[in-house]
């Protein structure tokens, strides 16, 4: 649309485009092509560049040899399998409330939106002492109910569902408020026919509400099977990988290679199946989309 | 019928208050825990209360004499105020040329950025590491800030909004004479108002609680960040959840005031954004 002086366009063009395309060749581009040589190599960056050495697929052979992959991805699945199916009925169930109204809503929405807000820094910390086996409140409410709660966040078994809770806790109130948009687009008009036609509260959710919604939701599960594959924070401080490498995960395991140990041929190479992992994970979720998401609305 | 709308009125107000007892109990036990001695927080059975409150724990985290908390938190600040104020004024211009200046090959390099969107950082931060360890910047903040630089995500949403801008405005200033740089000190961006303070405020708060990065690049103590002495805390004084819970609470604080005090600008945002369809 708009007509200037050519020379000034191009000018300004140049300037108005530069710092975020500095961004985008040197921290986005570059990395991305370097990473993939990186994988192949054997590299400590505190060692003088002599020491570089080539090693062809190593790396990602050793990282499917000593089945370090096959354990972190049963890691991550684990915690997806927990983790996806509770937070999405828990953030419906908010959306849901939300959905109504009542007095005091707008103070309620900030109140569930604090989780959200609060760094993973200090959620995991706020967990980690919630879930302490022996002076945690999890565990002595559930003495009140004569249950003896595991140790949670030290017990092979019990560390990851620990770190779904907190995980659940955390990010409800997020999904809870997009799915709220979703609820508030559906047309008032179905509610109003079903409800001339006797429907059930249950029959109208499961077949206005969820058909209606499930764009949404779809776009949630894939969003949460991108980052759930990334899982790292969460993890980092509550349980640091532990107890006895139970809940190693990828992301984790990067961050250990690269920056404790200096095994950055290796890391790299972590980082990218990881990122393969992702990529076909996602495109199969759309090409299985048309099986049950609803487009008409 | 009354009887029934009774019960589902009971219900849902149940309901209600068991999800807003399930976001509270653990802020309510951090708040507890920050209060008492260190005696109190091993005691069974717990006392929500503390039989004698101290600010103990206050007074201790910030005389701790390898984390500098105080410092953390003035660093928190900057980094945060640096981290919001330059990305989105880079991400404000490209969005003004990718929604108002046609040039050749335009629209194929804003797939372009749009493709970082589904780079996982984990790939890109090793080579980072290594750029900036070349570049001599370890250590500093320019290290944050430079990868941020590029925000596809920014770009994207306030390039939406701009394009909703009348050209006719553009139009008419240029026809009197007026640069495009003032085009977009003068009208882009005051126009674009209420999508900038809603990206202004997500990079606030990815800034405030960003943990991975800084805990890679910041090898400076004293530059450390808020969350990495609180990250670091946890490791060093685990036993001590006082300690750890006065250091969240703070951690929280300013995060929810500048929550509370831009909610009602962000929803306005993110309508005219045209996330809500």
């Amino acid at each position: 649309m708009y007509i200037g002086n050519e020379r000034q366009k191009r000018r300004a063009i140049v300037i108005f485009l530069l710092p975020s395309m500095l961004g985008l060749i040197v921290f986005f581009l570059l990395p991305i092509i370097s990473s993939l040589v990186i994988s192949f190599l054997e590299y400590d960056p505190l060692k003088p560049l002599s020491s570089i050495e080539f090693l062809g697929f190593d790396n990602f052979k050793r990282y499917f040899a000593n089945k370090d992959l096959a354990e972190q991805y049963s890691h991550v699945f684990y915690y997806m399998g927990l983790y996806i199916p509770i937070v999405l009925l828990t953030s419906v169930c908010e959306a849901l409330i939300l959905a109504k109204t009542f007095k005091g809503k707008s103070f309620y929405k900030i109140m569930l939106y604090i989780p959200v807000i609060t760094s993973w820094v200090a959620v995991a910390l706020i967990w980690k002492w919630m879930l302490n086996g022996k002076y945690g409140l999890i565990n002595n409410w559930l003495q009140i109910f004569g249950i003896s709660g595991p140790a949670w966040l030290i017990n092979r078994f019990w560390a990851m569902p620990g770190v779904v809770i907190a995980a659940v806790w955390k990010d409800t109130g997020y999904y809870a408020l997009i799915i709220l948009a979703a609820l508030k687009g559906i047309n008032i008009n179905y509610y109003e026919a079903a409800q001339i036609d006797g429907a059930s509260w249950w029959n109208k959710f499961r077949k206005i509400t969820l058909p209606l919604i499930s764009p949404t939701i779809f776009l949630l599960i894939v969003v949460n099977v991108i980052n759930g594959f990334q899982v790292f924070e969460s993890i980092f401080i509550m349980t640091e990988g532990g107890p006895a490498g139970a809940t190693r995960v990828p992301v984790e395991q990067v961050y250990r290679n690269a920056f404790t140990y200096f095994n950055m041929g290796y890391a790299s190479a972590i980082s990218w199946i990881l990122f393969i992992i992702i990529f076909i994970a996602t495109v199969t979720q759309f090409k299985l989309q048309k099986k049950w998401v609803n487009y008409d609305s | 019928m009354i009887v029934k709308k009774t019960i589902q009125k009971i219900l849902f107000y149940t309901i209600l208050t068991i999800v807003a007892l399930a976001a509270l109990i653990p802020l309510l036990w951090m708040i507890s825990t920050s209060l008492k001695a260190q005696e109190a927080i091993h005691t069974i059975p717990i006392r929500w209360i503390p039989k004698e409150p101290s600010l103990d724990a206050y007074k201790a985290i910030f005389s701790l004499t390898n984390i500098n908390f105080g410092r953390a938190i003035l660093n928190s600040f900057y980094v945060s105020i640096m981290l919001t104020i330059i990305p989105l004024l880079s991400s404000a211009m490209a969005a003004f040329v990718f929604a108002k200046i046609e040039f050749k090959g335009r629209d194929k390099l804003f797939s372009v950025f749009l493709i970082t969107m589904m780079i996982p950082g984990t790939v890109t931060m090793i080579p980072n590491f290594i750029i900036l360890k070349g570049l001599g910047l370890l250590g500093t903040y320019t290290a944050l800030i430079l990868p941020a630089l590029c925000n596809a995500f920014a770009i994207f949403f306030i390039r939406q909004n701009m394009i909703g801008i009348d050209n006719s405005y553009l139009e008419a200033a240029t026809m009197d004479g007026a640069s495009l740089y003032l085009v977009f000190v003068r009208i882009m961006l005051p126009l674009s108002r209420p999508v900038l303070f809603t990206m202004g405020l997500f990079n606030f708060m990815g800034a405030w609680n960003n943990f991975l990065w800084p805990l890679i690049v910041l090898t400076n103590r004293k530059k450390w960040t808020l969350q990495l002495g609180l990250g670091n805390m946890g490791t060093q004084f685990g036993n001590y959840q006082h300690y750890l819970m006065a250091g969240a609470l703070i951690s929280i604080i300013p995060i929810v005031i500048v929550y509370i005090i831009a909610q009602k600008y962000v929803e306005e945002g993110l309508s005219t954004g045209g996330l809500k369809g």
